[in-house]
């Protein structure tokens, strides 16, 4: 059960999108949102949706994973449309209603915020399908290297972060453990009310607690044993490479982006 | 011995994540029946389905197909009885110290009998026994169970499922990562409390020599059934088949079966020290062959 939690799910492949370069997908994404968000009419929105499912057949991702990624943001989806939809004047009444009042404008704007995110998950969703954690914390303490002149620990943020992904199944797993022991001692979690059903996750929230720190000690001894010193000096056993087609997802992105300006430009 | 059988497992198949591409057969068609008072060790190979198995006998994990009876009763028959359930089989889980959670011992041991109603003196009285059972003292019950040896803290987590006085005590690996001492604790405290409650004991346990020892009757499982189901002496004398799966059989057994083989008349059911030198005096003394 705890272990359908899609947390940033990677999909292990070997397509082209899969072997681009870390920072290429990062900064593209940078790039994609950014266009998203400049995007303003039918004809960009259905430029930067190709440009999405064009992306999500290179990477042979199963349509099915990205809905699914959907779900859990319908609720806020949801709430976003019915916002714009209602309070969004301009354009020709089309239903005046009590209080309602839907106005042409409001459906569209509705239409295009929904759009814009789901695509915005969609894509990010890509993102982490596509790249494994460790080589996104890879790309982001490549990409941020430069806040080092200002003293910023950007090695150290990147190791935490590969850290705690790296923990993340094991901690789900030792839940699952720790619930099923105190299961076994007539532990209930699924009746009574709200207050009794959290004071009855005090019994899995300490020993998890518990482990969770003997296992940060016994890491960092491991880590010590090891010599690990931080990031002075520090080589790598997977070199981070530009090729040409991280050349070409470049062009491919900044056209794209340049292509959503022009139309915008062009009041489309 | 009470003849009947307390739990009776009837064709029980575990299959997890059915139907998805995880899918994964753990135990397929096991069939077996526990009667009052027995002491059952279970051993098989990691992977063999022991743990899914027992997870089974209290209901913590649902039968893909098959039936789990306890005193005849399904006990997926309706919620209840399967909450109920959870303190009449007591399962304790391997390394039962990391569910540790109160501030003090007793109130830890308390956690199971209090989940079942008992409350005041009864609970009380729960309490004491259980950490009697495991050799827990009056001053240990007052102190935080973090601050205890790996040993102590172990007794107290087994004290836990004690307290709720389960008619089956379901152990998984007891003294693994215990050093000798603790763990002839441990063994010995099993033993009592199966011999004061009249209790059915399964023990999962890696170790031959510890099961041979405990228990009255092994259970070995093998890719997800049941391989074998005697007396120790029936078990070993099955020396091959055991080494087979990948299970390490006494030592004492193995020095008999390799006398054996070189066409020495012993017999093929010696499992313990002082049985085997029973039958080596024996033979000196010219009583039997």
């Amino acid at each position: 059960m705890l272990k359908d939690i899609t947390l940033g799910q990677f999909f292990p492949g070997k397509t082209v999108i899969h072997r681009l370069d870390p920072r290429t997908k990062l900064v593209l994404l940078v790039v994609y949102i950014v266009a998203l968000f400049l995007a303003r009419s039918f004809v960009s929105y259905g430029l930067m949706l190709a440009f999405l499912v064009a992306v999500t057949f290179m990477g042979r991702i199963p349509f099915k994973s990205m809905t699914r990624g959907l779900k859990p943001m319908l609720i806020f989806i949801l709430f976003t449309a019915a916002l714009n939809l209602f309070y969004t004047q301009g354009g020709t009444l089309l239903l005046d209603w009590w209080i309602f009042h839907i106005y042409s404008e409001g459906l569209k704007m509705a239409f295009f915020m929904v759009l814009r995110i789901m695509m915005l998950i969609c894509g990010t969703f890509l993102l982490t399908y596509t790249t494994s954690p460790i080589a996104l914390t890879d790309a982001l303490e490549h990409l941020l290297s430069p806040l080092k002149k200002l003293h910023v620990p950007v090695h150290e943020l990147a190791m935490m972060m590969s850290i705690a992904l790296r923990f993340i199944p094991t901690l789900i797993e030792e839940t699952d453990k720790i619930m099923s022991a105190q299961k076994a001692r007539g532990a209930d979690f699924e009746t009574g009310s709200l207050i009794r059903r959290a004071k009855a996750l005090i019994p899995i929230l300490v020993p998890l607690f518990v482990s969770a720190f003997r296992r940060a000690d016994e890491l960092a001894t491991a880590m010590e044993c090891r010599c690990y010193h931080g990031g002075e000096g520090r080589t790598r056993l997977k070199v981070l490479r530009y090729a040409p087609i991280d050349l070409a997802a470049f062009l491919a992105g900044f056209l794209l982006l340049a292509g959503v300006i022009v139309l915008r430009h062009f009041g489309l | 011995m009470d003849p009947t059988p307390i739990i009776e497992i009837k064709n029980l198949t575990h299959i997890y994540s059915a139907g998805t591409p995880f899918e994964h057969v753990a135990i397929e068609n096991i069939n077996l029946s526990f009667r009052s008072g027995e002491l059952i060790g279970v051993i098989g190979h990691t992977g063999s389905g022991k743990s899914t198995m027992i997870q089974h006998l209290n209901g913590l994990l649902k039968p893909t197909s098959g039936q789990v009876l306890y005193r005849g009763e399904n006990i997926w028959k309706d919620k209840r009885f399967t909450h109920s359930i959870r303190g009449r089989v007591g399962l304790v889980f391997q390394y039962p110290e990391y569910q540790l959670f109160e501030e003090t011992c007793w109130k830890d041991i308390a956690f199971g009998p209090k989940n079942q109603g008992v409350s005041g003196d009864e609970l009380e009285a729960r309490v004491r026994r259980a950490a009697g059972f495991v050799g827990i003292g009056e001053d240990l019950l007052q102190k935080s169970p973090f601050d205890l040896s790996g040993g102590q803290k172990r007794r107290v987590a087994i004290a836990g499922v004690i307290a709720m006085e389960p008619d089956v005590l379901i152990l998984d690996e007891p003294t693994a990562g215990l050093d000798a001492a603790g763990r002839e604790a441990i063994l010995e405290n099993i033993r009592a409390y199966q011999q004061a409650q009249n209790a059915t004991v399964i023990m999962v346990s890696h170790s031959m020599e510890e099961v041979a020892k405990l228990c009255s009757r092994l259970i070995v499982m093998n890719q997800g059934s049941v391989a074998m189901d005697g007396t120790p002496a029936e078990v070993f004398t099955h020396v091959d088949e055991l080494m087979g799966m990948g299970l390490s059989v006494p030592q004492v057994t193995i020095v008999f079966h390799l006398l054996r083989a070189r066409g020495l008349a012993l017999p093929a059911d010696v499992y313990t020290v002082p049985y085997a030198l029973a039958r080596l005096t024996e033979r000196k003394e010219g009583h039997t062959c």
